[in-house]
């Protein structure tokens, strides 16, 4: 007869078995026998953070810049509730996690018990789908068919939760079995009728454009490959969504810049001036399309995404091919080479003018500002932060903010993976945990969050974690005393009443940063700039870079909310209108 | 909205709603009922009418029939996004003008008064299958079997003839003819 296991060892063997090394979790009453089988399992590293959504944010970073599944453990109750914030993000964001919860034994649950909250219901709208384990016999089960859910498809959040009484109960544990069918929530059979509609509509194109998202990332490195193939392949623009940058490399003299509401000018001219629009692993979002009934009027419109629900959801599409995104670039590719008639330089020809008019937009350099000499412009802040850190292999996180859309204009990534930041959800106070998450993954490469005061202070009990860890992270605070961009708001449509948006009181971060044991640096003018962060870079350890900005600096280029993409806001250095300031700012 | 301050205030072009009845296969365990119904009230989609039970009690199916109203378009992400989930199996749907599907609504109605009410109470239910599950003297129970708008107007027609009480069950559906939906 074979050896029987705990729930709690079950848990851990599942985990092995899922080749799983890191969980972050916070310990409590209803996981505390789980906790107790930890010391038996050296392969599996736990990683205490301070703040159950920190566990979830930091799981994020893992999994964002790994490629494999975060995973964390809280217990009951509160540990439950606090965790629903970044399972939600994640969830937003198709980022694979799968949490285990504790939860009061089986016998107490609708008791109103300790710390007794139905996990289930709550983390039902913000997961894949989660579990509620009541009987020892599924367990292992479900532990393997969570990890299944949560990283094939279209990734995301899952959930099980454990009572404790579980966690005691012993049983045979039994490896999982190899891949069954899949149910039918994989979608990756799409035909080549589809891809030859595809080509022949590449081939037809005059005025085209490749916007990619974050589905390119989810794919797999090897599908920024193909995608860096397809287009070089077919010389067509390419602009990408905040989700999707790294995918194509960012100093490319394809790429024309991120899009949407804070995207360039080309961009977002290209999307609304194009006769074909091929939409790779992105979903439409709100802060892409603008106004829905004037998004990209004249062109046909091809989507390549896995979820099925995607496709119609925001924008009717001509042509929709479901699919894994990697293999269905690689058909492409394939099928293109394929024709005989030397479609590869005919086609480029057909786009020369195209080319021509997105050259002449570029020259707006929507993008550019106003240096100053006596304060740290943030835009530039990015601009230096990327000189001196673009020789190395770095991983950047974000917060929510005006400071992440300038990180995400400035800061030009050419590889995969090495962008973190909460796009969907938008929350507040990822990137510190995040950077956590990330450097646990890449322990010798130089992970940066560029972060606002306010975001940061969401959760900076994470430091703590860092400092625990020894984890190198810099969080390079671009710090306006503001919420930034609700301020911004406030000026552009609220007759600049600044209700609420300034901080008043805010920590000194270098006391702060030798409070926590790490290392503090304050710039606050340009000359002192560089030497700063090359200061902060040269640091072996943690630290909190409190860079003062302006604090009246607005991010342009923006469309304001309802407005179409060939209506954007141009910053100050726009030279139509550059005596315009605040709201009258005319429209372009 | 004249003057709109954020892209959530903008209205799109709105095309018309019809009436579809979809029919979900789910495995029948704890919380599935929830899911589907959450799915619909987390996404502001609507449901007239519900009817689920267990269908197949060796492979644990059960099917759920819920009649909803909504464009093309909100249909087809109903119908897509009701296929994400974990323990669907499949999910169909069917207009409610289908000529090809049976659609039925059972209703119990309790109708309280003297002979000659009750009688033209029965009369007037002839054409939906009224069965009389329980007799008083004063008192009837009579279920029938009709489409949704039948049972209404026949709820409203009964009122003045002593009907005190109706139960009815949503609407269930079924094609015609020897085809499954696969």
């Amino acid at each position: 007869m074979s050896k029987l296991y705990s729930g709690a060892e079950i848990v851990f063997k599942c985990l092995e078995d899922q080749d799983v090394e890191f969980i972050f979790g916070y310990p409590g009453g209803a996981v505390l026998p789980i906790y107790d089988e930890l010391k038996n399992h050296s392969s599996i590293k736990h990683i205490l953070v301070r703040h159950e959504q920190g566990a979830g944010h930091a799981a994020e970073g893992y999994a964002r810049s790994s490629g494999k599944p975060g995973v964390v453990l809280v217990t009951s109750g509160p540990g439950a509730t606090n965790v629903v914030t970044a399972l939600t993000d994640a969830y937003m964001d198709s980022v694979p996690l799968v949490c285990i919860s504790g939860q009061v034994p089986t016998h107490l649950i609708g008791t109103d018990a300790f710390q007794e909250c139905d996990t289930t219901g709550i983390t039902r709208p913000c997961t894949k789908h989660n579990w509620l384990v009541k009987d020892i016999k599924e367990l292992s089960k479900t532990l393997h068919e969570a990890f299944r859910v949560a990283t094939t498809g279209r990734p995301g959040p899952v959930l099980v939760d454990i009572p404790k009484d579980i966690q005691f109960a012993k049983i045979k544990y039994t490896k999982p079995k190899k891949e069954k069918k899949s149910n039918g929530k994989l979608h990756s059979n799409f035909s080549q009728e589809e891809i030859n509609e595809l080509v022949d509509l590449i081939a037809r194109a005059k005025k085209p454009v490749v916007y990619t998202g974050g589905g390119v990332i989810n794919s797999g490195p090897e599908a920024s490959g193909s995608l860096r193939e397809f287009v070089r392949m077919i010389g067509f623009p390419i602009t990408s969504t905040l989700q999707g940058l790294g995918a194509f490399p960012g100093n490319d003299s394809q790429f024309i810049g991120m899009l949407g509401m804070h995207g360039t000018y080309e961009a977002n001219n290209a999307m609304h001036d194009c006769d074909l629009l091929i939409n790779i692993g992105a979903r439409f979002d709100d802060r892409i399309t603008g106004k829905i009934d004037e998004f990209s009027p004249k062109s046909k419109k091809v989507h390549i995404d896995i979820d099925p629900s995607s496709i119609n959801k925001i924008i009717k599409v001509d042509l929709a091919i479901v699919g894994d995104v990697n293999e269905v670039l690689k058909a492409a590719v394939k099928t293109i080479s394929q024709k005989k008639n030397g479609f590869k330089n005919s086609n480029k020809q057909n786009v020369s003018k195209w080319w021509e008019k997105i050259e002449k937009w570029r020259e707006k350099d929507s993008l550019g500002f106003i240096n100053s000499k006596e304060s740290i412009k943030p835009q530039h802040a990015v601009q230096r932060l990327y000189e001196l850190t673009k020789n190395q292999d770095t991983f950047i996180t974000t917060e929510v903010g005006q400071h992440q859309m300038w990180a995400a204009q400035h800061y030009k990534f050419n590889k995969p993976n090495r962008w973190m930041t909460s796009g969907g959800l938008g929350t507040m106070g990822y990137g510190l945990p995040a950077a956590v998450g990330v450097q646990i993954a890449h322990p010798d490469k130089l992970v940066i969050d560029i972060a606002g005061e306010a975001s940061v202070l969401m959760t900076m009990q994470e430091m703590s974690t860092a400092v625990q860890y020894n984890l190198p992270i810099k969080i390079f605070v671009l710090n306006n005393q503001y919420m930034g961009m609700v301020r911004q708001w406030q000026e552009l449509l609220h007759e600049k009443n600044y209700s609420e948006s300034y901080s008043e009181a805010l920590p000194d971060f270098v006391k702060l940063a030798e409070a926590y044991g790490c290392k503090g640096i304050k710039a606050d003018n340009p000359d002192e700039l560089d030497v700063k962060i090359n200061e902060m870079l040269e640091h072996n350890g943690p630290v909190i870079f409190d860079c003062r900005v302006d604090p009246n600096e607005n991010c342009f280029p923006m469309i304001p909310s309802g407005k179409p993409h060939n209506q954007m806001i141009l910053g100050p250095n726009d030279k139509d209108d550059n005596k315009i300031t605040g709201k009258g700012k005319a429209l372009v | 909205m004249s003057n709109p301050k954020s892209a959530y205030n903008i209205p799109t072009k709105t095309s018309k709603s019809s009436t579809h009845i979809i029919v979900v296969w789910v495995d029948n365990e704890a919380g599935v009922l929830a899911r589907v119904v959450g799915l619909f009230s987390g996404r502001g989609y609507n449901i007239e009418s519900l009817a689920v039970a267990e269908i197949d009690a060796t492979k644990n199916i059960s099917r759920i029939t819920i009649v909803t109203t909504g464009t093309p378009q909100v249909i087809d992400q109903i119908k897509l996004q009701l296929k994400k989930l974990v323990p669907v199996h499949k999910v169909a749907d069917f207009k409610r003008e289908d000529k090809k599907v049976i659609f039925k609504e059972m209703a119990l109605l309790k109708v309280v008064g003297n002979r000659s009410k009750i009688d033209k109470c029965l009369k007037a239910c002839k054409t939906f299958n009224p069965v009389i599950l329980d007799k008083t003297r004063k008192s009837v129970v009579i279920q029938i079997t009709a489409l949704r708008r039948e049972i209404d107007k026949m709820n409203k027609k009964l009122k003045s003839n002593g009907l005190v009480s109706t139960s009815r069950t949503g609407a269930i559906a079924m094609t015609r003819g020897s085809q499954i939906f696969k």
